[in-house]
């Protein structure tokens, strides 16, 4: 299946969840944000959310600004 | 001291965490200025080149952290960010930012109204980046708005306080503690603004950008310091004409009149 992560197409495994979505970039869970189809994720859903093909998945976390 | 939604700082200088060389300078930048309240900024993470979180680089229980919504253009962008802060940071607080146009980055007034009235149901601690204009801070107020937040010339202009006479009427009528944000490019600025009774100030690239951050650091520490104790020893009236400060008999070779016209 394919989702967009951050505006990019990426190929996934069928009922992949986010927590191993996260896994596979190399993702602290505790130091990002999730949006899934623009609903924002609470962290203890991770491991249970299977990502569905099309989702659009937004990573966000905290930069430096002012 | 400084109070702002039942939470108390010990300093009234708030620091940005952005544009710093490294994130040990800005460590030890933010160390010197001696700040309880840092701002952040929220960003998709860079898939290709994730680099380390900044939240891992400063201690959360010692820093207070206000995470803003720039980059957004519009209400309902600075309200979808105001969300993902609350899910990141797990608190309420934010600096609400609605920047339309990319060459000022002045804020938009009537978005940020609308965002401001809207997160304030929602249970947010808002602190509205805004124009220095006084009735705008006075609606904000009424919207729940938890600080005010106006601007001393664009943001990262380095301009000082422009907007001296609005921020002063906002200062004189606002409820709720006003803090000066953007365009305080110098100590003086930062200063001038605690004299005039601006309950903080929010300083970020005139600290990052200087030559070096953590000795500008504690240089507005200490401006900021300087400022406050000014506004609470109470400045002296302004006056056009001269009143001397030493005494004005006794001057010698007043007999013989010589000092007598213009001493």
């Amino acid at each position: 299946m394919q989702i967009i992560c951050n505006g990019q197409r990426r190929d996934l495994a069928e009922d992949t969840t986010l927590a191993a979505m996260l896994a596979m970039l190399d993702l602290d869970p505790n130091t990002v944000v999730a949006e899934v189809n623009r609903k924002i994720i609470e962290r203890d859903q991770y491991e249970d959310l299977r990502l569905r093909d099309g989702d659009r998945i937004e990573l966000i976390r905290f930069v430096g600004g002012g | 001291m400084l109070t702002i939604a039942d939470t108390h700082f010990s300093s009234r200088l708030f620091v940005g965490t952005g544009k710093f060389a490294s994130a040990d300078i800005m460590r030890q930048a933010i160390e010197a200025s001696g700040a309880d309240m840092v701002t952040v900024a929220l960003r998709r993470v860079d898939l290709d080149n994730p680099e380390d979180d900044i939240m891992s680089h400063l201690d959360r229980e010692r820093f207070h952290f206000l995470p803003n919504t720039s980059g957004a253009r519009t209400a309902e962008e600075a309200i979808r960010l105001a969300r993902l802060a609350r899910a990141a940071t797990g608190t309420p607080w934010l600096k609400l930012e609605v920047t339309p146009d990319p060459r000022t980055l002045l804020p938009d007034p009537i978005d940020t109204l609308k965002a401001t009235e809207i997160l304030a149901q929602e249970g947010f601690i808002v602190l509205p980046y805004i124009n220095a204009d006084p009735i705008l801070a006075l609606r904000l107020q009424d919207a729940g708005a938890a600080a005010v937040m106006p601007l001393g010339a664009p943001i990262g202009t380095n301009l000082g306080i422009r907007t001296a006479l609005q921020v002063e009427i906002i200062i004189e009528q606002a409820r709720v503690p006003v803090v000066v944000d953007a365009g305080i490019g110098a100590p003086s600025h930062a200063a001038r603004a605690l004299e005039m009774g601006a309950d903080a100030v929010l300083v970020n690239t005139a600290i990052a950008v200087a030559g070096d951050p953590v000795r500008m650091a504690r240089a507005f520490r200490q401006a900021v310091e300087s400022g406050r104790d000014a506004f609470e020893a109470g400045l002296g009236a302004a006056s056009t004409v001269a009143h001397a400060s030493s005494p004005e008999t006794g001057i010698i070779g007043e007999d013989l009149g010589f000092l007598q016209e213009g001493a």
